[in-house]
């Protein structure tokens, strides 16, 4: 594999699982957060992964950026193993791979005005003189479309998308590899979440980095994305093209999700799931969907189906019926509104 | 927890415009805590002027002139206080006194304040068994009177006032600990830290620059509330003859050996009783209102 | 419960394995231990002897072991000034601070939580005010100037009262004012606080919205809640007792352990000083230990692992 081919970053089977206390009893429950997630991102490449709230992205973009080690699996970067969370290796890497998050106004400090929190990374990094690090603020503000006299601002008083454009250029201002955006969207008002997409599209393209982008957002998902993962329940169920996934979702689980997404003059019927919505502490056995899986078969309940290519046209899908492996189940429970 | 409204710590203004609100806001205080304001104003003034404003040098004797009566009690005024049993200026050992007492004060208190909150990180960055060591000295030093542990060390190590101070310091670390330790682990647990961390940057700038700017109102409260503590510590152990000694002179120092003329010459003795006490008031009183106004879940 | 009773219990272990090794580091880096005991022209065979009963031959780790083993067994070493064992001096001592501590205690006790609640139930009035004002003067005023104060008004210009010595029952009146009036006013500002915060909790309001009478709203419900926070404080108190009993004696020349205290530290009569610090630092942890176990009790949900921050 010659350099331009290996991956920027490829996780290997990642597994997480935290142990919650609860009480002073003590009893310990198990959340299997992550469970066996294989991902790959080229360079320049944008992978969206979606799901539903508590599915384990946040977990597996913590883990693809090595701030936690997963109990199970492997991150590369560029080839090499990440280094432990905190380790000096660890540190130097972190101008080549940055996270936008969820919430613009809390993952900044009041306390400081955003133009010193936009160039701290140039800071911690000490990349270039003081004169050089102001002049890259200043360009990086004008990328992400900040004015220059919002520097001296506080973020609470910067509007909720001026922020999230300041939390964009400080992750930008190391001139990063790899973004990984957590639901950088969600937090925002509707009418602005168009702008946030767009600039994140246009930077992405024009920076040619890496993207990790993470949402419950389907849409949002598809405006960006190169490539789709769909998560359920700490795996990864269906991977593919983003007009395939959103137009023929091959696995039950992204059919639900595509016929929730709301369309004018939409005609085809909405699938609404069954059954409790899922939970990581109480995994149930062989396909985690299968209890609220409309076309279940004896065999979901028993084994765990692997994301592979499907024999009919090469999607990757990890359910049984999917790859024509049995046949669906009653489809009784569909349920048609 | 210290979760102060950002609105009131308005962020976007410049110096100019915050003095401005500081001074609108002197003039809305409520009467008592503009005497308090005043008063320490005055007691600090009187600290840095000290050489200035000092009638005599307060070593100096005047042995024709001892014990003599303080204006209000007949005396005449050169000696407004009055005088000592060796004819020295009450007036200008008590100036002396309260620079004294206020440095002490100061210096123990930003020590205290250092060390708690220094451990506090350290507890909060480590968890785990380093976090049980802080919190078992926090305990320990939250269970032994700490005038018992200052006579101890005072009686093992003798005196300075090097040590003196340094010993005054450890006074109230305990609570800084704690309250550092809590806020960082809530500071920790918000977002801000999370994303600084992940830029790569060391414990060192996390903590420096970003939750201890964000905890320094709770931090400044309670030294607020510890500092008459430790100026009333101060006196205690001075005027028991084992805190400043002379020729230096500390308020309490004076009170201690103002005891001796308690029936013949009271003034010696009140003149500094009364500034420790006016001043202690004025302090809790201004740290009072303080925390109410910045972090009312401190107690 | 159990559970709760055991972190006590280790927790209390903890704190008297630190302060004996705190005495014991404090011991070490002050000099050679025999000779800071004993000394400076003790003979040299009692500082051998001495010596050699304290294993300091030996290697640090089994000299820290032996002195726990000295100090559990009682052996503090000998008082400078007349050879007698420290334990001794200091034990004999020990009725004639208790003679003005209890009293304060219950002063203290029997003034404080009536105020304080008393102020919280009538909030804003004239008696309200005048808690807080002695309250804050309480704590604004040390011990030391406020004794003083007592002595100018009472010995010097009134001559009702002594104003220093052990020679009748009257020369424990002023000590013990002195020492009451400090620990109610802490106390009375601090369970008026604790009386305002729960009666401005919603249960109250609920239970006296459901019709049941407001003196009952108070005694069933205000107080006992009241009682939790107040409890520790109680603990905290006993610390600024002992503080105050330094003080208190030395002005009114009471011979008690706070007196022989600051005189101990004075000569440098380390054994004495030492025993009265093991003391003291015991006498506290069993004492937090106690207020704890009371804590416990009084705290129906005891669920929180940490009682809250020591005012
Ligand atoms: N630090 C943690 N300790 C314990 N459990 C955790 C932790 N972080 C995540 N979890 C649990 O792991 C599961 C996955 O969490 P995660 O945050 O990755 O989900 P998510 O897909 O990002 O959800 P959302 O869309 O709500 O952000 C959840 O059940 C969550 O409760
Ligand atoms: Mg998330």
């Amino acid at each position: 594999m010659t350099a331009s081919q290996m991956p920027l970053l490829s996780a290997q089977d990642l597994a997480r699982t935290y142990s919650i206390r609860r009480g002073m009893a003590g009893r310990v429950t198990n959340v299997r957060a992550v469970d066996g997630v294989t991902l790959t991102i080229a360079r320049g490449e944008t992978l969206g992964l979606v799901g539903e709230s508590g599915c384990g992205k946040s977990t597996t973009a913590r883990l693809v950026l090595g701030i936690e080690r997963p109990d199970e699996g492997q991150v590369r970067f560029d080839g090499a193993p990440m280094p432990g969370s905190g380790s000096p290796g660890w540190a130097a890497l972190r101008k080549r791979m940055q996270l936008v998050f969820q919430d613009p106004l809390s993952a900044l400090d009041r306390r400081l005005p955003v133009g010193l929190q936009i160039r701290e990374p140039l800071e911690i990094h000490r990349m270039g003189t003081p004169a050089e690090q102001n002049a890259r603020v200043a360009e990086v503000m004008e990328e992400v479309g900040l004015q220059p006299h919002h520097a001296d601002r506080h973020p609470h008083a910067l509007s909720g998308g001026q922020r999230q454009r300041a939390v964009i250029a400080r992750a930008l201002v190391t001139q990063p590899d790899l973004l990984v955006c957590d639901e950088p969207i969600s937090a925002l008002d509707v009418s602005i979440q168009a702008q946030v997409m767009n600039l994140l599209v246009e930077l992405q393209e024009r920076l040619g980095m890496g993207m990790l982008f993470v949402s419950h957002d389907l849409r949002a998902v598809r405006q960006i994305s190169h490539r789709v993962a769909v998560m359920y329940l700490g795996r990864i169920v269906e991977e593919g093209a983003p007009d395939e996934i959103l137009h023929a979702p091959a696995h039950p689980y992204s059919q639900a999700l595509v016929s929730a997404i709301p369309h004018p003059g939409k005609t085809a019927r909405r699938i609404v799931l069954q059954g409790d919505p899922p939970n990581p502490a109480d995994r149930p056995p062989g396909c985690a969907f299968h209890p609220r899986c409309p076309v279940t078969a004896m065999r979901c309940r028993t084994e765990t189906p692997l994301l592979k290519p499907r024999p009919s046209d090469g999607r990757r899908v990890a359910c049984h019926v999917a790859q024509g492996e049995v046949a669906p189940g009653h489809v009784g429970q569909l349920e048609l509104s | 927890m210290a979760d102060i409204p950002s609105s009131e710590l308005g962020a976007g203004q410049t110096l100019a415009v915050r003095a401005q609100a500081l001074l609108a806001q002197f003039g809305k205080l409520p009467v008592l805590m503009l005497i308090a304001v005043t008063w320490l104003g005055f007691m600090l003034a009187v600290a840095i002027l000290a050489d200035l404003i000092t009638p005599y040098p307060y070593t100096q004797m005047d042995l024709h002139n001892r014990l003599s009566s303080p204006v209000f009690m007949g005396g005449d005024w050169a000696h407004p206080l009055g005088t000592d049993e060796l004819g020295r200026d009450v007036l200008s050992r008590l100036i002396a006194s309260i620079r004294m007492s206020l440095l002490i004060a100061f210096g123990a208190t930003i020590i205290g304040a250092v060390i708690g909150v220094t451990l506090g990180f350290v507890a909060a960055h480590f968890r785990g068994f380093i976090e049980q060591i802080v919190l078992a000295l926090v305990d320990f030093s939250a269970a032994i009177p700490f005038l018992v542990l200052a006579l101890a060390v005072l009686a093992f190590f003798g005196n300075s006032i090097v040590l003196f101070v340094c010993l005054l310091g450890l006074h109230a670390w305990e609570r800084y600990a704690r309250i550092a330790r809590g806020l960082a682990i809530s500071g920790n647990a918000q977002g801000y830290s999370a994303a600084v961390h992940q830029l790569g940057a060391s414990p060192l700038r996390l903590y420096g620059r970003h939750i201890l700017p964000n905890i320094a109102s709770t931090l400044i409260v309670s030294m607020t509330l510890a500092f008459p503590e430790i100026i009333l510590l101060e006196s205690g152990l001075s005027f028991l003859g084992l805190g400043v000694q002379p020729p230096n002179t500390s308020l309490g120092n004076m009170v201690g050996f103002g005891r001796e003329y308690l029936s013949s010459a009271p003034w010696i003795m009140l003149a500094p009783a009364f500034v420790i006490t006016i001043t202690a008031l004025c302090i809790s009183l201004v740290g009072d209102g303080l925390r109410d106004k910045l972090d009312p879940t401190l107690t | 419960m159990l559970h709760y009773l055991g972190t006590r219990l280790l927790r209390a272990t903890v704190s008297v394995v630190m302060v004996v090794t705190f005495v014991f580091i404090v011991l070490r880096m002050s000099g050679d231990p025999a000779v800071v005991i004993m000394g400076a022209d003790a003979p040299p065979e009692a500082v051998d002897a001495f010596r050699t009963a304290w294993g300091l031959d030996q290697p640090i780790w089994v000299q820290y072991l032996s002195f726990f083993k000295a100090i559990f067994s009682g052996d503090l070493g000998q008082s400078m000034r007349d050879g007698r064992d420290a334990v001794a001096v200091v034990l004999e001592r020990v009725p004639s601070t208790l003679a003005l501590t209890v009293p304060a205690f219950l002063l203290n006790v029997g003034i404080g939580i009536p105020a304080g609640v008393y102020a919280a139930l009538h909030r804003n009035t004239a008696i309200d005010r005048f808690v807080m004002v002695m309250a804050v003067t309480g704590f604004a005023m040390p011990s030391f100037i406020l004794a003083m104060l007592l002595v100018l008004v009472f010995s010097v210009n009134l001559g009702w009262l002594p104003s220093a010595g052990q020679d009748s029952w009257l020369n424990a009146i002023l000590p013990i004012v002195t020492m009451g009036f400090g620990g109610a006013a802490l106390l009375a500002r601090f369970t008026r606080s604790a009386m305002l915060e729960v009666l401005g909790q919603s249960y109250i309001r609920t239970a006296s919205a459901k019709g049941l009478s407001w003196s009952a709203v108070v005694w069933r419900h205000a107080l006992q809640n009241a009682a939790i926070p107040t409890v520790t404080i109680i603990g905290f108190m006993l610390g600024g007792l002992v503080a105050g009993a330094v003080v208190v004696e030395s002005v009114f020349s009471w011979p008690g352990v706070g007196r022989l205290l600051v005189v101990s530290v004075s000569n440098r009569d380390l054994a004495v000083v030492q025993a009265i610090v093991l003391m003291i630092a015991l006498t506290m942890v069993a004492a937090n230990f106690v207020v704890d176990i009371l804590y416990g009790l009084l705290d129906p949900k005891m669920q929180s692992q940490t009682r809250p921050a020591r005012a």
